[in-house]
């Protein structure tokens, strides 16, 4: 029973810290400052849930996973809360995202730049 | 009530929280209570502003069960992504509308869809969301009106 | 064990840190900011379990309350010059 619950934990710390790096990596490759957003939260939901559901599987019944529990939680909440907030930051202070989908905006001669299905 | 369910909830946290059960510290636990009550007690003459949470606990546990679902597979979708050389961007900004009466179903909903990977929620307005996607096709707005139907029906219908 | 997601997380801090010293607009930093503070939130927690003491998770815990608060202070005052209260004005017109 214990050495299941070992391998568990360790394929959701590998599986957290291979998330962590995959957001991170995203968000020096992407082109963008709104692609970026996307990468950020890749490590926000999947990164921090995996990662600490490990370290909770590995602490056991404690007070240990009752302060993990307890930061997944506040995690949970404000991470998409801070991504919202800095995204509407951006467009408010007139930072337009460009988008390769066809729309009938003005600004849309602007941004057929990126390489894009139409 | 309210202030015996908040101290409730406050002694609670402490003790979980501390870990430590000596007359002293617990002593001390219980006046932090006392205080963060009388505060709260006199915030509320000034504002009166107060938070409901009225949602269906057991569709609420199903609705989170089915999140982790969907997050794990964008998270997956956004991964390829992020690691194809050729990085298959469709950026797209579009409106999708919202149907939840209070604010906490709104404010579910927004999150549920920041919270998947490759969606993101940009700006909130009276009866719709702007929505920013990274990989843009159109079952996505079926995706998001699913959601929206799933968060619509947690909330607990005897709201006004 | 730990010693991986100690390494992977220091290889991701790292990243998230070019981007900061890179990131072209205020917005970029900012996110890469946040971005390094979550790192940071996990980062504590597995050192705690990597030197076998998890009391560091109430460091964690700060840690995660502060960056929120932070990032969150940050924009507020690049949008309206000023922590404090918002003057009704500059916040009627800026929204």
């Amino acid at each position: 029973m214990q050495a299941v619950i070992d391998i568990l934990s360790w394929i959701f710390i590998i599986g957290g810290s291979f998330f962590a790096i995959v957001g991170a990596v995203g968000l020096v490759r992407f082109p963008d400052f709104w692609s970026r957003l996307h990468a950020v939260s890749v490590t926000d939901s999947a990164g921090v849930i995996l990662l600490i559901v490990g370290m909770a599987l590995q602490a056991g019944l404690t007070l240990v996973t009752v302060k993990l529990l307890l930061i997944l939680a506040f995690l949970f909440i404000t991470g998409p809360t801070s991504t919202h907030a800095v995204a509407n930051a951006a467009l408010v202070s007139g930072l337009k995202p460009r988008s390769s989908v066809d729309r009938d905006d003005a600004d849309a001669a602007t941004q057929d730049d990126k390489a894009g299905p139409t | 009530m309210r202030v015996i369910g908040t101290a409730v909830v406050l002694a609670g946290l402490w003790l979980l929280m501390s870990g430590v059960y000596t007359t002293m510290v617990v002593g001390l636990g219980a006046v932090s209570v006392v205080l963060v009550v009388y505060v709260l007690q006199r915030m509320d003459t000034v504002d009166g502003d107060r938070v409901e949470i009225r949602l269906k606990p057991l569709a609420s546990v199903g609705y989170f069960i089915w999140l982790l679902a969907e997050i794990a597979k964008s998270s997956w979708s956004v991964t390829r992504i992020v690691l194809s050389p050729k990085m298959p961007i469709v950026q797209h900004l579009f409106s999708v509308p919202h149907t939840q009466k209070t604010d906490l179903g709104q404010v579910i909903f927004a999150n549920s869809i920041t919270l998947t990977p490759g969606t993101l929620t940009v700006e909130t307005d009276l009866g719709y969301f702007l929505v920013h996607a990274l990989a843009y096709a159109p079952e996505d707005m079926d995706a998001l009106a699913d959601m929206d139907g799933r968060v619509s029906a947690i909330e607990h219908p005897k709201v006004a | 064990m730990f010693i991986l997601a100690v390494i992977a997380l220091f290889i991701a801090m790292v990243l998230v840190l070019i981007r900061l010293f890179v990131g072209p607009s205020l917005y970029d930093r900012v996110l890469a900011l946040n971005s390094f503070g979550t790192h940071t939130v996990l980062f504590i927690g597995v050192v705690g379990f990597l030197n076998g003491r998890p009391d560091f998770l109430d460091i964690a815990l700060l840690y995660a309350l502060i960056n929120f608060v932070g990032t969150i202070a940050i924009l507020k005052f690049f949008r309206y010059r000023a922590i404090g209260d918002v003057r009704r004005d500059t916040a009627e017109t800026d929204g």
